[in-house]
């Protein structure tokens, strides 16, 4: 949303410059004074930092003792180190737990509004958005006791349906405990994707639907005709919110499962704080931080790029 | 299919998913009753041992760590709010040199994850001295809150009619008292969405805490709890008891001004 409403309203200032419409207020230097504060802020605590972290990815250092100069060893090992990249692997194997569950979840109840109108979303949309305001150290806690192998609701219910052969150590297993974590995100962000797709189908114009219908469309060509081009706008906020969600998945990783068992969970955003805080490998930890931006930037820009062409 | 049916199946989606957010929440407050020293999470409600909450707070040490959080809530909120409203202003009623440049790059605070520059904050920080004090969480959540907060505050302010702020203008009035006599009360409902919204993102941060903090009187909410997990890892009442102390603050808040937190979250934030 940021991107699309910024680029809109630089036109509009250039024309109303051209109009020769004087802005209000005194001389416009004073401008300057009222950003200060907030940027010098920023530029002190946030890009200053990152411009750091940009330099200090280029050595070799404990954070002790001098660093030594490699140049882009360490973007290298992004790319060539099994365990970095086995931690991008596993981020993008949470985009679908955390993106594209919640969005196939949004998109079929939208259809399924789209084909008859309900009262009382108020209600809905008040639970249904109530795991995005928990704190996620709270939420992982919560689902450490649901995935739990002794006492855990999961296994308890298995046990109690004559099921519990099925029982095991969720977060404890090489296989298990990825998608364990991503289900957790899953959790937290269908909401959101359901509350944005259903006030969107509601701005679709029923006349498209009406032709559509006319033209004899059934309910499955009605959806990929009408009401997904029509939640274009929708997909693309849910989709930033949730990729950003997603790759920057810390919080649960750090509390449910600290990357393991064997690495198994590993993340970005948990190799930064491991390998700059617990190992000493603070370069290293830098490039993985840069490219964890940089990857972030280039999808949210892309998702930005495929909303704006869509709209055209 | 009628038009009945496919309401109802409506509805029954919208009642599964409801229900499946609901469980783990109620779960939690379940578990946080039950009896102490109880084996299983989510179980069978054997009373309700209210108690719970009062052993878990003293245990735990939840009211320093409520403590801490408030005062960099309260501090982080209240620096990001006039910051933004006063950088808003300017990007929003004011032309002047370099303001695209300028705002774009405020722009980049939204997307940037601080994931990305932990490291060389804390090592700043150190240098500073900042570590292990409360600014050290403070103004870095400045500094990326306001840069959302401008934004917000800019869209508010380009709104703003502008024929108010000439005839404030002809009737001598300073753009300082314009700003905070004439236009900013249009803006009440921007600002308390912003509000809530720093709020939130203030209570809940938890990688910066862990990275900046070692003294365990600065610690804030959601550290402690990840604290009070590790020593405390049989007894699921207490932790749970925890748990629902550290989320409650803000699920007050967004029971009471849940429009807010839902419109901000999705039209205006692309932060995390």
């Amino acid at each position: 949303m940021a991107a699309p409403a910024a680029s809109l309203s630089a036109p509009a200032a250039r024309r109303r410059a051209r109009v020769g419409e004087r802005p209000p207020g005194e001389p416009r230097r004073v401008a300057y004074l009222y950003i200060l504060p907030g940027l010098a802020v920023f530029v002190a605590f946030v890009l200053l930092p990152l411009i750091h972290a940009g330099w200090i990815s280029l050595f070799r250092w404990d954070g002790i003792t001098p660093g030594e100069w490699v140049a882009f060893e360490n973007y290298k090992a992004v790319f060539t180190d099994p365990d970095l990249r086995s931690a991008f692997a596993h981020a993008l194997v949470l985009l679908i737990f955390y993106a594209g569950l919640p969005i196939v979840i949004g998109l079929l109840l939208a259809a399924a509004m789209s084909r008859a109108p309900v009262r009382g979303l108020a209600a809905f949309r008040t639970i249904l958005f109530l795991p995005q305001v928990i704190a996620l150290v709270v939420v992982a806690v919560m689902w450490r006791m649901i995935y739990a192998p002794d006492g855990g609701l999961i296994n308890g219910t298995l046990e109690k349906i004559g099921l519990g052969a099925l029982a095991q150590d969720w977060l404890g297993s090489f296989t298990l405990a990825l998608p364990a974590v991503g289900l957790i995100g899953t959790w937290v962000m269908y909401g959101l994707a359901m509350v944005l797709f259903t006030a969107g189908v509601q701005k679709i114009p029923q006349s498209l639907y009406d032709a559509a219908r006319v033209d004899g469309a059934g309910p499955v060509r009605e959806f990929f005709a009408v009401t997904l081009p029509g939640l274009r706008a929708e997909i693309a906020v849910a989709l930033t919110l949730t990729t950003i969600a997603a790759l920057r998945n810390f919080d649960l990783v750090y509390i449910t499962t600290r990357g393991g068992p064997g690495g198994s969970t590993s993340v970005p955003a948990y190799v930064v704080y491991d390998k700059a805080f617990k190992s000493g490998e603070v370069g290293g930890a830098s490039a993985v931080g840069v490219c964890l931006a940089a990857a972030i930037f280039v999808l949210a820009f892309a998702i930005n790029k495929f909303a704006e062409r869509g709209a055209r | 299919m009628t038009v009945r049916r496919e309401q109802y199946f409506t509805y029954l989606l919208l009642g599964v998913f409801s229900l499946i957010a609901l469980v783990p929440i109620v779960g939690i407050i379940f578990t946080a009753l039950q009896q102490q020293g109880s084996l299983s999470s989510f179980g069978q409600p054997d009373g309700l041992h209210f108690g719970n909450f009062a052993d878990a707070w003293r245990e735990g040490n939840f009211a320093s760590y409520l403590k801490s959080s408030a005062i960099v809530v309260v501090a982080v909120v209240a620096f990001s709010t006039v910051f933004s409203i006063m950088a808003g202003y300017a990007f929003g009623m004011m032309r002047f040199r370099g303001s695209s440049v300028l705002f774009y790059v405020l722009l980049l605070g939204l997307m940037v994850p601080l994931e990305a520059f932990i490291v060389p904050l804390y090592y700043d920080l150190r240098d500073l001295n900042l570590t292990d004090t409360y600014w050290a969480l403070i103004w870095p959540q400045v500094g990326v809150s306001t840069a959302f907060g401008t934004f917000w505050m800019r869209a508010f302010f380009s709104s703003v009619p502008r024929s108010l702020v000439e005839a404030a203008r002809l009737d001598g009035s300073s753009s300082w008292h314009t700003l905070w006599r004439v236009v900013l009360p249009l803006g009440r409902p921007a600002v308390l969405t912003m509000v809530v919204l720093i709020f939130m993102w203030t209570w809940n941060e938890f990688l910066l805490a862990l990275v900046m903090v070692s003294d365990e009187g600065l610690r804030t909410a959601p550290l402690g709890l990840a604290f009070f997990q590790g020593r405390n890892t049989t007894d699921f009442a207490l932790l749970a008891a925890g748990a629902v102390i550290v989320a409650t603050p803000v699920v007050l808040v967004y029971v009471f001004l849940q429009r807010h937190f839902i419109r901000g979250m999705l039209t205006g934030a692309v932060k995390g």
